[in-house]
């Protein structure tokens, strides 16, 4: 027994000394000769909320289905709280679960939707009938209790869905895609809730989605998948600033990353980035190792970490030349396409800067802020 | 003016504004009308002429005016049809081999209706071991004629000491229902929502608690389905009715080509129609209680496969 009164049997201690809440290790699923998960190991502390981020089939649903007990894993362990609970019934792991499609039960009323699973494990009516006045409450469901699913708006069936997992009093909480049934208005705001909530509650949620601003927006750590395999699992502006490959950098961030093919040449006192005749200093960047001359590379630049420009800016390199070959205005700023050196760049700028296309300007980078990738095999450098 | 000219339609001065004037006698209409009309009549007049016949006395029927409705209304082939019509030895008309009809069919329905939502159910919710094979095996079964089996039957009724009776003939019908009805069953919960039975086992239900508390009540249209292919079908059966049971458990069909096949004396037309009739009207009325949730609960099973 370890200090929280469980037996931890997972053997594995986070960073704030508990034991991890959800704990997966060496899960690998697949169907017949088809891998959708590799041999994956992810451990969720108390109180987090992870969220798996991917494109659709990249095993992230997969992922949460098998911790959640609603499909077999072909090999590996999940524990939760503690707890090897990789044989047991979904019901018996102290989860809940809220779908994409609501799943609400259509004929039952939204007072039967929520205590359908209370109901189910027998508890007194006493008590079923307060935890279902208190999910309720939080959700600002009270108004709706005696209607049929058919009766709500999206948004609503969703704060069921979630009532749904409230009610049963459980660690932890798992959320496939919940909100991309939603128009764009009522996605916001239900995140919002959602965040709310977490805060509330401290419980650990785990959160698939394919939706970056979601990813960034609620996560303490969002681990970004492809193929069945994680990618980078980080607090969400480590993923942004410091994507640990071109897959990540390419998949976070929206208008999407830049990214120019160059090589390194040595230079003094750092290596220098040469496109085809331009060569931008790497004083500022910080490698994870150290840069071989000659090594081809891809550089890759936020739209933000672009100045337009000839004006003194902090962090920046010195500007090159480049001409305006687009314009996308976006109200609160706008995106200006660019040919450098025969490669195109977008750059974020103010709105209240007007470009023309085959306007000459001139453009900084902020290198500092930028990432070095092995053309070769995709990593940072 | 203006009024005058709208009224009389005057084309030219008339700017195309709002809903576009349809004319009810476009070709369109004509032919859909015209069709519609000819296929109702093509399908209605048999009946009418069975109705006539059925209403007139016999000699009034050997004047030969088949179409002509009856002059002097009578309802005794009717009752001569249910209570004294004889076939063979024993003349207590259709009524006898109605009931056991009705004691076969309800049965049969229930039963086969029961087995094949279930299996349905486990076939598309509980991919158990071997799921595949059998869902496989159920095709396969579904395209088999009858005609095949109907002697390999015949020996296991016998065996069992099943063979003439009522259920028997209750059991021969479940089997030969399954096929169809499991397919039905299964294409129809497979349409459902996955994430409903997700939901619903992550709450805690077990197999027997889903089937009854969440997917039942969702798939009232596809029992209806059910009900109604069964009624009928079994209703109409001949072919079981005449091999696996004996002259006293002979069901409606069976009784009616009795009746209407006996060759002695005089052909009795207005009984033979008035018993025609009494057997078809039990699926008749299933269908016109039931149609509307038939056409949606067809719709429904049979777009997924």
């Amino acid at each position: 027994m370890n200090d929280n009164g469980y037996l931890n049997t997972s053997g594995r201690v986070m960073a704030n000394g508990k034991g991890p809440s959800v704990s997966v290790q060496g899960m690998a699923l697949s169907y017949g000769s088809i891998k959708v998960l590799h041999e994956l190991d992810l451990d969720i502390a108390d109180g987090e909320f992870l969220v798996l981020l991917g494109p659709s089939g990249c095993g992230k649903s997969t992922l949460l289905n098998c911790i959640a007990g609603l499909l077999e894993p072909s090999q590996g362990k999940v524990f939760i709280k503690g707890k090897n609970v990789t044989w047991e019934e979904p019901k018996d792991r102290g989860i809940g679960m809220v779908f994409q499609s609501y799943a609400l039960y259509p004929q039952m009323t939204v007072e039967r939707n929520l205590s359908f699973g209370l109901r189910v494990a027998g508890l007194p009516s006493a008590e079923i009938k307060q935890r279902v006045a208190r999910a309720a409450e939080v959700l600002q469901l009270e108004p709706l209790l005696q209607r049929k699913p058919t009766a709500l708006s999206g948004g609503q069936r969703q704060r069921v869905a979630i009532g749904r997992a409230l009610v049963r009093d459980v660690d932890v909480f798992l959320f496939d895609e919940p909100l991309s049934n939603l128009d764009a208005k009522l996605r916001a705001e239900l995140r919002v809730e959602i965040k709310r909530l977490h805060q509330r509650l401290g419980n650990t949620m785990i959160y698939v989605t394919h939706d970056q601003i979601e990813a960034l927006t609620l996560a303490d750590r969002i681990a970004v998948m492809k193929s069945g395999v994680i990618q980078q699992l980080d607090e969400p502006l480590t993923i942004y600033n410091r994507p640990r490959n071109r897959y990540v950098a390419g998949f976070i961030g929206s208008p999407s990353m830049n990214f120019v093919k160059a090589r390194i040449s040595a230079g003094s006192p750092a290596p220098n980035l040469q496109l085809s005749s331009i060569s931008i200093p790497l004083t500022d960047y910080v490698p994870v190792q150290p840069l071989v001359a000659g090594t081809d590379v891809e550089f890759g630049v936020r739209p933000e970490h672009l100045r337009l420009g000839t004006g003194p800016d902090e962090g920046s390199s010195e500007p090159v030349d480049a001409v305006v070959d687009l314009v996308e205005p976006m109200g609160s700023d706008s995106l200006v396409w660019l040919k450098v050196d025969g490669q195109v760049l977008s750059a974020r700028v103010e709105s209240s800067q007007r470009f023309a296309p085959d306007q000459p300007v001139k453009v900084r980078f902020r290198v500092g802020l930028a990432s070095l990738f092995d053309a070769a095999s995709g990593d940072r450098l | 003016m203006a009024i005058a000219e709208t009224l009389l339609g005057n084309g030219s001065a008339r700017e195309p504004s709002g809903p576009k004037p349809k004319s009810s006698l476009s070709p369109r209409n004509i032919m859909l009308y015209g069709t519609l009309i000819v296929v109702a009549v093509y399908y209605l007049l048999p009946l009418y002429v069975m109705v006539v016949t059925s209403l007139k006395g016999m000699p009034e029927i050997r004047l030969g005016n088949v179409f002509s409705p009856p002059v002097e209304i009578t309802f005794e082939p009717w009752v001569k049809a249910w209570a004294t019509a004889c076939t063979g030895l024993n003349c207590d008309g259709l009524s006898h081999g109605f009931w056991n009809s009705v004691r076969i069919t309800i049965p049969s329905v229930i039963v086969s209706i029961m087995i094949a939502s279930v299996s349905g159910y486990s076939l598309a919710n509980w991919r158990f071991r071997g799921a595949e094979i059998f869902f496989t095996i159920l095709i396969v079964g579904s395209f088999v004629p009858y005609q095949v089996m109907i002697y390999p039957i015949v020996i296991v009724l016998r065996e069992i000491g099943l063979y003439g009776s009522l259920w028997g003939l209750v059991i021969v019908h479940t089997i030969f229902g399954m096929p169809i009805l499991t397919l039905l069953f299964r294409n129809y919960f497979v349409s459902l929502p996955v994430e409903l039975f997700k939901a619903a086992r992550v709450d805690g239900a077990g197999f027997w608690r889903i089937y009854f508390q969440i997917m039942m009540p969702m798939s009232l249209p596809i029992f209806v389905v059910a009900m109604i292919l069964q009624v009928t079908g079994i209703w109409n059966d001949f072919l079981f009715g005449v091999i696996y049971t004996k002259p006293d458990t002979y069901p409606m069909t069976v009784q009616l080509n009795n009746i209407v096949n006996s060759v002695q004396g005089v052909k009795e037309y207005n009984v033979n129609m008035a018993a025609t009739i009494i057997t078809g009207l039990v699926p008749l009325a299933v269908y016109f209680l039931s149609g509307r949730y038939f056409v949606r609960g067809i719709a429904a099973g049979a777009v997924k496969g």
